[in-house]
């Protein structure tokens, strides 16, 4: 997390937050802008409107390579219950470092570029995640985590008509494509997906050129800077999980709805079948189901259910049948919304619950997520 | 005008009601508020009690009774639109109106020159 002397790290683009007037918070041992002026609520409108620009530098970026491509790729598919192999040259996959139990050490991104991967975790994972990777993977794979590169993240439907100002060539790429572009004199290397539901691109910049690539694409009208406060709101409608929250070490990815992650090939019955930390737990949990599931959670009232909110099956009496993991207010649905775990039993869409709120049992309909349509260009 | 270290303000009319709302310092800090609970109207309420909840994009935070006395009237308009207490919350972002029981303990608050010193 942070330096052992406790300091804070900062991003590349610290000072241009700071420029900006926004508050600075601390967030996995490094100094974020949480909001700018223009406020949580707005920035969270804008993004779905228009265009937002985030400072995700924080997350760890890491390149793993091997004597080929292939072994590279293979060695990873033993941390990972992914595909990885089959992961196209110019393409990017969801995945996750699972434990011995099943549970879910982080959540990453994988991209195929050519003769490496491209792997970028959480910043509050990354220190045990390279870690993980090299006793893994080394001396086979070396892990060379990327210190000089800051990442943006620009994010809404205004996202492609800005980016194409600076390199035409983004308009050709398609959701979890990958590509390295020259942008503002830079070589950044570029993937269709996000992390808010909208269209947009996540790119990773040389530091000497992220300021000036974060002011060239501040200058267009469309585009505000946006902070973690939104970052988040954005995430929650969009029924995507923060790690640490909605995913943890005691979660599988069958509780948390992340099958669709594992592709068939490393399912049961898949010529690449197990193979991964957990992959007799996980697939225990394939074939019986789990006790609890996450659900998206909708609250029929306009009280906001946050993390750690207990959810149960009636209005009053018996024990806590779930929790909430997320929750919050979601200014697109123009209400509050949650995500949590419930029994399974209890997961079918529709089913109404109650959530205590400061000693009150309100109620709350289990819902289908995302909580907003996805705005992502297949 | 008085102010508490709560972050209230509270303005008394010839009849003993007062009125009571947030700074603007609070709602600032507080940033855009999404959800109001208000008391209602005929509790009988004690100095210190929670008796609002508040809930802003970042976290939920009560306010209390600054005063004995009755809850004589209540702001339905932020309860529907609570967004207003971020665009006016002196002026028409009051949260409640309260008939005091002992005027007096708003003697304890500071005016508006110890206030701003106050936060600064």
């Amino acid at each position: 997390m942070s330096d052992e002397d406790g300091a804070l790290k900062r991003t590349p683009l610290y000072d241009l937050h700071v420029s900006l007037g926004a508050k600075m918070v601390p967030f996995a041992g490094y100094e974020m802008p949480v909001q700018y002026p223009l406020g949580v609520l707005k920035e969270h409108q804008h993004t779905r409107a228009r265009a937002g620009l985030f400072d995700v530098s924080h997350m760890g970026q890491v390149v793993l390579r091997a004597k080929t491509p292939e072994m590279a790729r293979a060695a990873l598919e033993r941390l990972v219950p992914v595909d990885v192999l089959g992961l196209a040259e110019g393409r990017q996959r969801y995945g996750f470092f699972t434990n011995d139990y099943g549970g879910i050490e982080d959540d990453l991104m994988i991209a195929n570029r050519g003769d490496h991967l491209f792997v970028v975790v959480n910043a509050a994972c990354k220190a045990a995640d390279i870690a993980r990777m090299r006793a893994a993977l080394e001396p086979e794979v070396t892990v060379k985590e990327i210190t000089t590169r800051a990442l943006l993240a620009l994010q809404g439907p205004a996202a492609e008509a800005v980016l194409a100002e600076h390199h035409p060539g983004v308009r050709e790429m398609k959701f979890m494509d990958v590509e390295t572009l020259p942008i503002a004199g830079a070589e950044c290397w570029i993937s269709r997906s996000g992390y808010t539901g909208e269209d947009g691109f996540e790119i990773s910049v040389p530091e000497a050129a992220a300021v000036d690539l974060a002011r060239a694409l501040l200058a267009h009208d469309e585009v505000e800077a946006i902070g973690l406060g939104a970052r988040d709101s954005l995430r929650l409608e969009a029924g995507l999980c923060l790690y640490g929250h909605d995913i943890d070490a005691d979660t599988t990815p069958v509780s948390a709805g992340l099958v669709w992650a594992m592709q068939k090939v490393r399912r049961p019955g898949g010529d690449r079948e197990g193979g991964f930390p957990g992959a007799a737990e996980i697939f225990g949990d394939l074939a019986e189901s789990t006790a609890q599931r996450r659900v998206g959670l909708r609250p029929e009232g306009r009280a906001p259910m946050r993390e750690g909110v207990e959810i149960f099956a009636a209005e009053s009496g018996g024990e806590a049948v779930g929790r909430v993991t997320s929750g919050g207010f979601g200014p697109t649905v123009g209400g509050p919304v949650a995500m949590g775990y419930v029994s399974t039993a209890l997961a079918a869409e529709g089913t109404l619950l109650y959530g205590e709120v400061r000693g009150k049992r309100l109620p709350v309909k289990v819902a289908k997520l995302p909580f907003v349509a996805q705005g992502f260009k297949r | 005008m008085k102010y508490t270290e709560e972050h209230e303000w509270l303005e008394a009319d010839d009849e003993g009601v007062v009125t009571v709302g947030i700074t603007a310092h609070a709602a600032e800090q507080l940033g855009d508020v999404v959800f109001v609970e208000l008391p209602e109207v005929g509790t009988s309420v004690n100095k210190d009690d929670e008796i609002v909840v508040i809930e802003s994009v970042k976290a939920a935070s009560d306010i209390l009774a600054p005063i004995d006395g009755e809850i004589v009237e209540v702001n339905e308009a932020i309860v529907s639109e609570p967004g207003k207490v971020n665009d006016d919350p002196e002026g028409d972002a009051w949260f409640f109106k309260i008939k005091a029981e002992e005027l007096g303990q708003m003697d304890d608050y500071m005016d508006e020159a110890a206030y701003k010193s106050f936060i600064g």
